[in-house]
Protein backbone atom coordinates (compact mmCIF):
# COMPACT_ATOMS: atom_id res chain seq x y z
CA UNK A 1 0.00 0.00 0.00
CA UNK A 2 1.62 3.24 -1.18
CA UNK A 3 0.30 6.13 0.89
CA UNK A 4 0.71 9.90 -0.07
CA UNK A 5 1.58 12.69 2.67
CA UNK A 6 0.75 15.77 1.61
CA UNK A 7 4.30 17.64 2.46
CA UNK A 8 4.00 21.41 1.66
CA UNK A 9 4.58 22.35 5.47
CA UNK A 10 3.57 21.34 8.62
CA UNK A 11 4.02 18.03 10.66
CA UNK A 12 4.43 15.51 7.42
CA UNK A 13 7.24 14.00 9.05
CA UNK A 14 5.39 12.51 11.83
CA UNK A 15 2.97 11.22 9.81
CA UNK A 16 5.02 9.71 7.95
CA UNK A 17 6.84 7.54 10.65
CA UNK A 18 3.63 6.14 11.97
CA UNK A 19 2.30 5.48 8.94
CA UNK A 20 5.89 3.20 7.98
CA UNK A 21 5.43 1.94 11.58
CA UNK A 22 2.05 0.72 10.09
CA UNK A 23 4.12 -1.19 7.44
CA UNK A 24 2.95 0.83 4.62
CA UNK A 25 5.16 3.08 2.08
CA UNK A 26 5.25 6.68 2.19
CA UNK A 27 5.41 9.26 -0.79
CA UNK A 28 5.79 12.72 0.41
CA UNK A 29 3.86 14.83 -2.04
CA UNK A 30 4.69 18.32 -3.35
CA UNK A 31 3.67 18.31 -6.84
CA UNK A 32 0.23 17.91 -8.62
CA UNK A 33 1.65 15.26 -10.15
CA UNK A 34 2.63 12.66 -7.26
CA UNK A 35 -0.68 12.37 -6.40
CA UNK A 36 -1.11 10.09 -9.34
CA UNK A 37 -0.02 6.34 -8.36
CA UNK A 38 -0.93 6.41 -4.50
CA UNK A 39 -3.47 4.91 -2.83
CA UNK A 40 -4.59 7.60 -0.22
CA UNK A 41 -3.37 11.07 0.96
CA UNK A 42 -2.77 12.28 4.20
CA UNK A 43 -3.06 15.90 4.89
CA UNK A 44 -1.05 16.77 7.74
CA UNK A 45 -0.83 19.71 10.97
CA UNK A 46 0.37 23.16 9.63
CA UNK A 47 -1.01 26.23 8.87
CA UNK A 48 -3.94 25.86 6.57
CA UNK A 49 -3.39 29.25 5.01
CA UNK A 50 0.05 28.38 3.82
CA UNK A 51 -0.92 25.17 2.33
CA UNK A 52 -3.71 26.76 0.37
CA UNK A 53 -0.78 29.79 -0.76
CA UNK A 54 1.85 26.91 -1.82
CA UNK A 55 -0.89 24.46 -3.55
CA UNK A 56 -2.03 27.43 -6.10
CA UNK A 57 -4.50 27.06 -8.25
CA UNK A 58 -3.59 24.09 -9.83
CA UNK A 59 -2.82 22.29 -7.18
CA UNK A 60 -6.04 22.95 -5.58
CA UNK A 61 -7.97 22.21 -8.85
CA UNK A 62 -5.83 18.96 -8.89
CA UNK A 63 -6.67 17.87 -5.07
CA UNK A 64 -10.11 18.84 -5.10
CA UNK A 65 -10.42 16.63 -7.93
CA UNK A 66 -8.19 14.06 -5.97
CA UNK A 67 -10.12 13.71 -2.50
CA UNK A 68 -13.41 13.14 -4.27
CA UNK A 69 -12.43 9.81 -5.82
CA UNK A 70 -9.52 8.46 -3.31
CA UNK A 71 -9.31 7.95 0.37
CA UNK A 72 -8.14 11.18 2.21
CA UNK A 73 -7.55 12.15 5.95
CA UNK A 74 -6.77 15.01 7.00
CA UNK A 75 -5.82 16.28 10.78
CA UNK A 76 -5.84 19.99 11.85
CA UNK A 77 -5.29 22.17 8.96
CA UNK A 78 -6.00 19.23 6.86
CA UNK A 79 -9.02 18.70 8.41
CA UNK A 80 -9.56 22.51 7.58
CA UNK A 81 -8.86 21.68 4.18
CA UNK A 82 -11.50 18.92 3.89
CA UNK A 83 -13.82 20.71 5.00
CA UNK A 84 -16.74 22.55 2.50
CA UNK A 85 -17.28 25.89 4.85
CA UNK A 86 -14.26 27.42 7.18
CA UNK A 87 -14.96 30.07 9.36
CA UNK A 88 -12.10 32.42 11.63
CA UNK A 89 -11.93 33.71 8.97
CA UNK A 90 -13.38 32.13 5.87
CA UNK A 91 -11.29 30.92 3.49
CA UNK A 92 -11.05 28.14 0.58
CA UNK A 93 -11.98 24.74 1.18
CA UNK A 94 -11.34 21.35 -1.04
CA UNK A 95 -15.85 20.51 0.09
CA UNK A 96 -14.71 16.72 0.30
CA UNK A 97 -16.73 17.05 3.74
CA UNK A 98 -19.71 18.62 4.49
CA UNK A 99 -19.15 20.53 6.99
CA UNK A 100 -18.41 23.55 8.81
CA UNK A 101 -15.39 23.95 10.81
CA UNK A 102 -13.78 26.98 12.84
CA UNK A 103 -10.03 27.69 12.42
CA UNK A 104 -8.62 28.58 16.16
CA UNK A 105 -11.55 27.59 17.73
CA UNK A 106 -10.28 26.74 20.99
CA UNK A 107 -7.71 29.84 21.49
CA UNK A 108 -4.03 30.43 20.89
CA UNK A 109 -1.16 28.32 21.82
CA UNK A 110 -1.66 28.64 26.09
CA UNK A 111 -4.96 26.77 25.36
CA UNK A 112 -3.62 24.07 23.29
CA UNK A 113 -4.27 20.52 25.39
CA UNK A 114 -3.76 17.16 25.90
CA UNK A 115 -7.02 15.41 26.53
CA UNK A 116 -8.93 12.09 26.75
CA UNK A 117 -11.48 11.68 23.88
CA UNK A 118 -13.02 8.33 22.53
CA UNK A 119 -12.87 6.85 19.42
CA UNK A 120 -15.94 4.79 19.05
CA UNK A 121 -16.12 3.50 22.72
CA UNK A 122 -12.23 3.60 23.35
CA UNK A 123 -10.68 6.03 24.98
CA UNK A 124 -7.88 7.55 23.48
CA UNK A 125 -5.15 10.72 24.03
CA UNK A 126 -5.95 13.32 21.58
CA UNK A 127 -3.44 16.49 21.16
CA UNK A 128 -4.84 19.59 20.30
CA UNK A 129 -2.79 22.50 19.20
CA UNK A 130 -4.57 26.03 18.45
CA UNK A 131 -6.95 23.34 16.78
CA UNK A 132 -10.18 23.69 14.73
CA UNK A 133 -14.28 23.06 15.87
CA UNK A 134 -16.04 21.42 13.48
CA UNK A 135 -19.65 23.38 14.02
CA UNK A 136 -21.54 22.08 11.98
CA UNK A 137 -22.37 17.88 10.42
CA UNK A 138 -23.89 18.03 6.95
CA UNK A 139 -26.05 14.72 5.98
CA UNK A 140 -24.27 11.39 5.50
CA UNK A 141 -21.32 12.84 7.79
CA UNK A 142 -20.48 10.16 10.97
CA UNK A 143 -18.71 11.19 13.79
CA UNK A 144 -16.34 8.82 14.59
CA UNK A 145 -14.35 10.80 17.98
CA UNK A 146 -15.73 12.71 20.48
CA UNK A 147 -14.19 14.72 22.79
CA UNK A 148 -16.41 15.97 25.51
CA UNK A 149 -19.52 16.72 23.65
CA UNK A 150 -17.80 17.59 20.83
CA UNK A 151 -17.59 15.87 17.50
CA UNK A 152 -13.70 15.52 16.66
CA UNK A 153 -13.46 12.99 14.00
CA UNK A 154 -15.73 12.36 11.01
CA UNK A 155 -16.18 10.77 8.08
CA UNK A 156 -18.11 10.40 5.17
CA UNK A 157 -16.73 7.09 2.89
CA UNK A 158 -12.92 7.45 2.19
CA UNK A 159 -12.71 10.77 3.42
CA UNK A 160 -11.41 11.42 7.39
CA UNK A 161 -10.95 14.58 9.19
CA UNK A 162 -9.43 14.97 12.79
CA UNK A 163 -9.31 18.00 14.26
CA UNK A 164 -6.77 16.48 16.65
CA UNK A 165 -2.71 15.15 16.32
CA UNK A 166 -3.14 11.30 16.51
CA UNK A 167 0.67 11.73 14.66
CA UNK A 168 1.78 13.25 17.39
CA UNK A 169 0.61 10.58 19.92
CA UNK A 170 1.74 7.31 20.64
CA UNK A 171 -1.25 5.13 20.15
CA UNK A 172 -1.52 4.22 16.33
CA UNK A 173 -5.10 3.16 16.13
CA UNK A 174 -6.40 6.45 14.44
CA UNK A 175 -3.83 5.73 11.44
CA UNK A 176 -4.47 2.01 11.58
CA UNK A 177 -8.16 2.89 11.07
CA UNK A 178 -7.29 5.60 7.88
CA UNK A 179 -4.93 2.36 6.55
CA UNK A 180 -8.08 -0.12 7.14
CA UNK A 181 -10.41 2.45 5.55
CA UNK A 182 -7.77 2.59 2.33
CA UNK A 183 -7.52 -1.16 2.41
CA UNK A 184 -11.53 -1.30 2.31
CA UNK A 185 -11.95 1.64 0.58
CA UNK A 186 -14.21 -0.08 -2.19
CA UNK A 187 -16.62 -1.54 -0.18
CA UNK A 188 -17.16 1.78 2.08
CA UNK A 189 -19.83 2.96 0.54
CA UNK B 1 -6.71 28.29 30.10
CA UNK B 2 -5.48 24.95 30.61
CA UNK B 3 -3.02 23.80 33.17
CA UNK B 4 0.01 23.04 30.95
CA UNK B 5 2.99 24.73 32.60
CA UNK B 6 5.70 23.55 34.26
CA UNK B 7 8.72 20.78 34.30
CA UNK B 8 6.26 17.95 32.65
CA UNK B 9 6.06 16.21 29.74
CA UNK B 10 2.55 17.25 28.79
CA UNK B 11 3.55 20.64 28.87
CA UNK B 12 6.58 19.86 26.42
CA UNK B 13 4.71 17.69 24.22
CA UNK B 14 2.37 20.77 23.52
CA UNK B 15 5.48 23.39 23.20
CA UNK B 16 6.62 20.86 20.50
CA UNK B 17 3.96 20.55 18.88
CA UNK B 18 3.41 24.06 17.70
CA UNK B 19 6.90 23.94 16.28
CA UNK B 20 6.28 20.74 14.58
CA UNK B 21 3.44 22.82 12.69
CA UNK B 22 5.66 25.54 11.58
CA UNK B 23 7.90 22.52 10.14
CA UNK B 24 8.99 23.42 6.52
CA UNK B 25 7.85 26.94 6.56
CA UNK B 26 8.83 30.65 7.16
CA UNK B 27 8.54 32.77 9.73
CA UNK B 28 8.70 36.17 9.00
CA UNK B 29 10.04 39.40 11.23
CA UNK B 30 7.33 42.63 11.38
CA UNK B 31 6.94 45.45 12.81
CA UNK B 32 3.40 46.54 12.36
CA UNK B 33 -0.04 44.83 12.09
CA UNK B 34 0.45 46.31 7.85
CA UNK B 35 3.75 44.18 7.63
CA UNK B 36 2.14 41.61 9.43
CA UNK B 37 -0.95 40.87 6.90
CA UNK B 38 1.51 41.24 4.28
CA UNK B 39 3.40 37.88 5.84
CA UNK B 40 0.56 36.35 6.00
CA UNK B 41 -0.98 37.25 2.66
CA UNK B 42 2.40 35.44 1.20
CA UNK B 43 2.28 32.11 2.78
CA UNK B 44 3.85 32.97 6.13
CA UNK B 45 3.44 29.79 9.15
CA UNK B 46 3.80 32.68 11.73
CA UNK B 47 5.24 36.52 12.24
CA UNK B 48 8.05 37.85 14.93
CA UNK B 49 6.19 40.87 16.46
CA UNK B 50 9.45 43.53 17.20
CA UNK B 51 9.70 47.02 17.51
CA UNK B 52 12.17 47.03 14.99
CA UNK B 53 14.21 44.37 12.23
CA UNK B 54 17.56 43.40 13.27
CA UNK B 55 18.85 45.78 10.29
CA UNK B 56 17.23 48.93 11.82
CA UNK B 57 18.39 47.74 15.60
CA UNK B 58 22.21 47.58 13.93
CA UNK B 59 22.26 50.86 11.90
CA UNK B 60 20.38 52.87 14.81
CA UNK B 61 21.62 51.23 18.07
CA UNK B 62 20.40 51.86 21.43
CA UNK B 63 18.93 49.45 23.95
CA UNK B 64 16.66 46.91 22.01
CA UNK B 65 14.10 45.51 24.27
CA UNK B 66 10.61 43.81 23.63
CA UNK B 67 8.29 45.48 21.54
CA UNK B 68 5.36 47.28 22.97
CA UNK B 69 2.51 45.22 23.81
CA UNK B 70 -0.04 47.51 22.07
CA UNK B 71 1.68 47.00 18.74
CA UNK B 72 2.10 43.32 19.39
CA UNK B 73 -1.37 43.28 20.21
CA UNK B 74 -2.82 44.68 17.06
CA UNK B 75 -0.64 42.38 15.31
CA UNK B 76 -2.25 39.49 17.01
CA UNK B 77 -5.46 40.84 15.77
CA UNK B 78 -4.58 41.55 12.41
CA UNK B 79 -3.57 37.56 11.69
CA UNK B 80 -4.72 34.50 12.23
CA UNK B 81 -1.40 32.62 12.01
CA UNK B 82 0.87 31.93 14.98
CA UNK B 83 2.14 35.50 16.74
CA UNK B 84 5.98 35.03 18.41
CA UNK B 85 7.65 37.87 20.34
CA UNK B 86 11.10 38.38 21.32
CA UNK B 87 12.15 38.80 24.98
CA UNK B 88 16.11 39.77 26.23
CA UNK B 89 18.23 37.32 27.38
CA UNK B 90 17.00 36.55 30.96
CA UNK B 91 14.65 39.09 31.31
CA UNK B 92 11.94 36.84 32.57
CA UNK B 93 9.71 40.07 33.71
CA UNK B 94 9.33 40.77 29.47
CA UNK B 95 8.44 37.02 29.18
CA UNK B 96 5.96 37.37 31.94
CA UNK B 97 4.09 39.91 30.23
CA UNK B 98 4.51 38.17 26.87
CA UNK B 99 2.80 35.23 28.41
CA UNK B 100 -0.08 37.19 29.88
CA UNK B 101 -0.50 38.96 26.42
CA UNK B 102 -0.99 35.66 24.98
CA UNK B 103 1.34 35.24 22.10
CA UNK B 104 2.26 32.06 20.75
CA UNK B 105 5.98 31.66 21.35
CA UNK B 106 8.52 33.48 22.75
CA UNK B 107 12.51 34.28 21.51
CA UNK B 108 14.45 34.91 24.03
CA UNK B 109 16.40 36.16 21.31
CA UNK B 110 20.25 37.74 20.90
CA UNK B 111 18.53 40.48 18.59
CA UNK B 112 17.92 42.29 22.15
CA UNK B 113 20.15 44.19 23.97
CA UNK B 114 20.78 41.05 26.86
CA UNK B 115 19.30 41.72 30.63
CA UNK B 116 21.28 39.29 31.94
CA UNK B 117 24.64 38.10 31.53
CA UNK B 118 25.22 34.88 33.57
CA UNK B 119 21.11 33.43 33.30
CA UNK B 120 18.81 32.82 30.76
CA UNK B 121 15.23 32.69 31.19
CA UNK B 122 13.99 29.66 33.04
CA UNK B 123 11.95 28.41 30.57
CA UNK B 124 10.22 25.46 31.97
CA UNK B 125 8.30 28.10 34.46
CA UNK B 126 6.13 29.34 31.64
CA UNK B 127 3.38 27.65 30.03
CA UNK B 128 4.26 29.67 26.36
CA UNK B 129 6.74 27.83 24.42
CA UNK B 130 10.36 29.27 24.13
CA UNK B 131 12.60 29.27 20.84
CA UNK B 132 16.23 29.98 21.56
CA UNK B 133 19.24 31.02 19.53
CA UNK B 134 22.07 28.39 19.13
CA UNK B 135 25.99 28.47 17.62
CA UNK B 136 26.87 24.67 18.22
CA UNK B 137 25.04 21.68 19.88
CA UNK B 138 26.34 22.84 23.53
CA UNK B 139 24.37 26.03 23.24
CA UNK B 140 21.64 24.73 21.50
CA UNK B 141 21.71 22.03 24.37
CA UNK B 142 22.10 24.40 27.60
CA UNK B 143 18.81 26.36 26.19
CA UNK B 144 16.83 22.77 25.68
CA UNK B 145 17.94 22.09 29.45
CA UNK B 146 16.65 25.73 30.34
CA UNK B 147 13.22 24.37 28.47
CA UNK B 148 13.50 25.67 24.83
CA UNK B 149 11.16 23.59 22.69
CA UNK B 150 12.59 25.24 19.18
CA UNK B 151 16.65 25.70 18.85
CA UNK B 152 17.26 27.63 15.18
CA UNK B 153 20.69 28.97 14.77
CA UNK B 154 22.04 32.63 15.77
CA UNK B 155 23.67 33.62 12.28
CA UNK B 156 24.52 37.00 11.95
CA UNK B 157 20.93 38.97 12.48
CA UNK B 158 20.06 42.28 10.43
CA UNK B 159 23.05 41.59 7.54
CA UNK B 160 21.57 39.49 4.84
CA UNK B 161 24.75 37.79 4.49
CA UNK B 162 23.73 33.75 5.14
CA UNK B 163 27.72 32.87 5.75
CA UNK B 164 26.90 32.50 9.90
CA UNK B 165 23.84 30.94 9.58
CA UNK B 166 25.41 28.46 7.67
CA UNK B 167 28.09 28.03 9.65
CA UNK B 168 26.01 27.55 12.78
CA UNK B 169 23.98 24.39 10.95
CA UNK B 170 27.27 23.24 9.86
CA UNK B 171 28.52 23.46 13.49
CA UNK B 172 25.15 21.88 15.00
CA UNK B 173 24.43 19.14 12.45
CA UNK B 174 28.35 17.93 12.50
CA UNK B 175 28.64 17.66 16.26
CA UNK B 176 25.39 15.77 16.24
CA UNK B 177 27.03 13.00 13.65
CA UNK B 178 29.77 12.63 15.51
CA UNK B 179 27.87 11.57 18.85
CA UNK B 180 26.09 9.30 16.98
CA UNK B 181 29.05 7.15 16.13
CA UNK B 182 31.31 7.07 19.59
CA UNK B 183 30.90 4.49 22.11
CA UNK B 184 28.56 4.70 25.45
CA UNK B 185 31.71 5.39 27.40
CA UNK B 186 33.06 8.56 25.21
CA UNK B 187 29.68 10.21 26.07
CA UNK B 188 30.69 11.46 29.17
CA UNK B 189 33.78 13.44 28.47
CA UNK B 190 31.37 15.38 25.57
CA UNK B 191 28.93 16.21 27.70
CA UNK B 192 31.92 17.77 29.55
CA UNK B 193 33.78 19.37 26.10
CA UNK B 194 30.03 20.56 24.70
CA UNK B 195 29.22 22.03 28.83
CA UNK B 196 26.05 20.22 27.74
CA UNK B 197 24.04 17.78 30.76
CA UNK B 198 24.86 14.19 29.67
CA UNK B 199 21.17 12.77 29.63
CA UNK B 200 20.66 15.13 26.64
CA UNK B 201 24.53 14.18 25.03
CA UNK B 202 23.17 10.98 25.48
CA UNK B 203 19.94 11.48 23.37
CA UNK B 204 21.50 13.09 20.61
CA UNK B 205 23.89 10.44 20.26
CA UNK B 206 20.58 7.75 19.96
CA UNK B 207 18.60 9.97 17.61
CA UNK B 208 21.35 11.39 15.88
CA UNK B 209 18.77 14.30 15.84
CA UNK B 210 18.12 17.46 18.30
CA UNK B 211 14.72 16.61 20.98
CA UNK B 212 12.88 19.78 19.61
CA UNK B 213 12.83 21.11 16.22
CA UNK B 214 15.72 22.40 14.73
CA UNK B 215 15.19 26.29 12.45
CA UNK B 216 17.15 28.40 11.01
CA UNK B 217 17.84 31.78 11.48
CA UNK B 218 20.27 34.88 10.95
CA UNK B 219 21.07 36.82 7.70
CA UNK B 220 18.31 34.60 5.87
CA UNK B 221 17.65 37.20 3.06
CA UNK B 222 16.91 35.38 -0.35
CA UNK B 223 14.89 32.15 -2.01
CA UNK B 224 18.50 30.46 -2.46
CA UNK B 225 19.98 31.37 0.94
CA UNK B 226 16.49 29.79 2.62
CA UNK B 227 16.99 26.23 0.40
CA UNK B 228 20.68 26.26 1.53
CA UNK B 229 20.30 26.64 5.18
CA UNK B 230 16.72 24.08 4.62
CA UNK B 231 19.46 21.24 2.44
CA UNK B 232 21.56 21.69 5.48
CA UNK B 233 19.65 20.49 7.71
CA UNK B 234 17.35 23.19 8.75
CA UNK B 235 13.53 22.47 9.21
CA UNK B 236 12.41 25.89 8.95
CA UNK B 237 13.69 28.87 7.85
CA UNK B 238 13.12 32.62 10.06
CA UNK B 239 13.46 35.15 7.67
CA UNK B 240 14.24 39.01 9.45
CA UNK B 241 15.07 41.99 7.58
CA UNK B 242 15.24 40.27 4.43
CA UNK B 243 11.84 40.80 3.35
CA UNK B 244 10.60 44.50 4.28
CA UNK B 245 14.51 45.97 4.45
CA UNK B 246 15.52 47.92 0.60
CA UNK B 247 18.33 49.62 -0.29
CA UNK B 248 18.74 52.22 3.01
CA UNK B 249 19.40 50.96 6.51
CA UNK B 250 17.72 54.23 8.25
CA UNK B 251 14.38 55.88 7.20
CA UNK B 252 13.17 59.57 7.29
CA UNK B 253 9.38 58.36 7.02
CA UNK B 254 9.62 56.05 10.14
CA UNK B 255 7.86 58.38 12.59
CA UNK B 256 5.09 57.15 15.31
CA UNK B 257 2.00 56.82 13.48
CA UNK B 258 -1.27 56.37 14.78
CA UNK B 259 -3.34 54.22 12.62
CA UNK B 260 -0.76 50.90 12.46
CA UNK B 261 -2.44 49.93 9.17
CA UNK B 262 -1.53 53.60 7.70
CA UNK B 263 1.41 53.49 5.68
CA UNK B 264 3.85 56.27 6.61
CA UNK B 265 6.46 55.49 3.73
CA UNK B 266 6.78 56.56 -0.38
CA UNK B 267 8.77 54.29 -0.68
CA UNK B 268 11.38 56.80 -2.49
CA UNK B 269 15.23 57.18 -2.02
CA UNK B 270 15.27 57.89 1.48
CA UNK B 271 13.29 54.83 2.53
CA UNK B 272 15.10 51.93 4.14
CA UNK B 273 12.06 49.57 3.47
CA UNK B 274 11.27 47.56 0.13
CA UNK B 275 7.54 49.05 -1.76
CA UNK B 276 4.90 46.20 -0.19
CA UNK B 277 4.41 44.92 -3.32
CA UNK B 278 8.34 43.89 -3.75
CA UNK B 279 7.92 42.70 0.23
CA UNK B 280 5.22 40.38 -0.52
CA UNK B 281 6.81 39.03 -3.93
CA UNK B 282 9.95 38.63 -1.69
CA UNK B 283 8.04 37.03 1.02
CA UNK B 284 5.92 34.24 -1.53
CA UNK B 285 9.27 33.52 -3.47
CA UNK B 286 10.81 32.70 -0.11
CA UNK B 287 8.21 30.61 1.02
CA UNK B 288 7.92 28.48 -2.06
CA UNK B 289 11.57 27.91 -1.70
CA UNK B 290 11.44 26.83 1.69
CA UNK B 291 8.62 24.06 0.65
CA UNK B 292 10.78 23.06 -2.47
CA UNK B 293 14.85 24.11 -1.25
CA UNK B 294 15.73 20.86 -3.62
CA UNK B 295 14.13 21.20 -6.51
CA UNK B 296 16.17 23.98 -8.39
CA UNK B 297 13.88 24.11 -11.01
CA UNK B 298 11.49 26.04 -8.99
CA UNK B 299 14.51 27.81 -7.45
CA UNK B 300 14.98 29.26 -10.41
CA UNK B 301 11.44 30.20 -11.32
CA UNK B 302 10.80 31.94 -7.66
CA UNK B 303 14.13 33.58 -7.77
CA UNK B 304 13.69 34.77 -11.43
CA UNK B 305 10.46 36.84 -9.72
CA UNK B 306 12.56 38.82 -7.59
CA UNK B 307 14.29 42.20 -8.68
CA UNK B 308 16.10 42.74 -5.80
CA UNK B 309 17.20 42.24 -2.15
CA UNK B 310 17.89 44.25 1.32
CA UNK B 311 21.76 45.98 0.60
CA UNK B 312 22.90 44.01 3.72
CA UNK B 313 25.96 44.17 5.04
CA UNK B 314 29.23 41.87 5.02
CA UNK B 315 29.61 40.21 8.35
CA UNK B 316 33.45 39.85 7.59
CA UNK B 317 33.58 43.60 7.81
CA UNK B 318 32.22 43.65 11.23
CA UNK B 319 34.19 44.19 14.21
CA UNK B 320 33.88 41.43 17.11
CA UNK B 321 31.97 44.24 19.55
CA UNK B 322 29.29 44.36 16.38
CA UNK B 323 28.70 40.88 16.46
CA UNK B 324 24.81 39.86 17.91
CA UNK B 325 25.31 35.82 17.97
CA UNK B 326 28.18 36.21 20.59
CA UNK B 327 25.63 37.45 23.22
CA UNK B 328 23.94 34.37 24.75
CA UNK B 329 25.85 31.48 27.51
Amino acid sequence: MKIGVLALQGDFDAHRRRIEELGAEVVLVKKPEQLDGIDGLVIPGGESSTFLKLLGEEGFAKLRDYVRVKPVFGTCAGAILLAAEVENPKQAGLGALDITIRRNAYGRQLDSSIREGHLGKDPIEMVFIRAPKIERIGEGVEVVATEGCDPVMVRKGKTLAATFHPELSDDPKVHQYFLDLVANGRHAR
Amino acid sequence: MSQNNGHNTTSLRLKTGLAEMLKGGVIMDVTNARQAEIAEKAGAVAVMALERVPAQIRAEGGVARMASPKIIREIMATVDIPVMAKCRIGHFAEAQILQELGVDYIDESEVLTPADEAHHVDKHAFTVPFVCGARNLGEALRRIAEGACMIRTKGEAGTGDVVHAVKHIRQIVQEMRILTVLGEEELYAKAKEHQAPYELIRMVARDGKLPVPNFSAGGIATPADAALVMQLGAEAVFVGSGIFMGKRTSCVHCEPKEDPKKDPHSYDENCAFAPPAEAERRARAIVKAATHFNDPKVLLEVSEDLVGAMKGLAISGLDEAQLLQTRGW
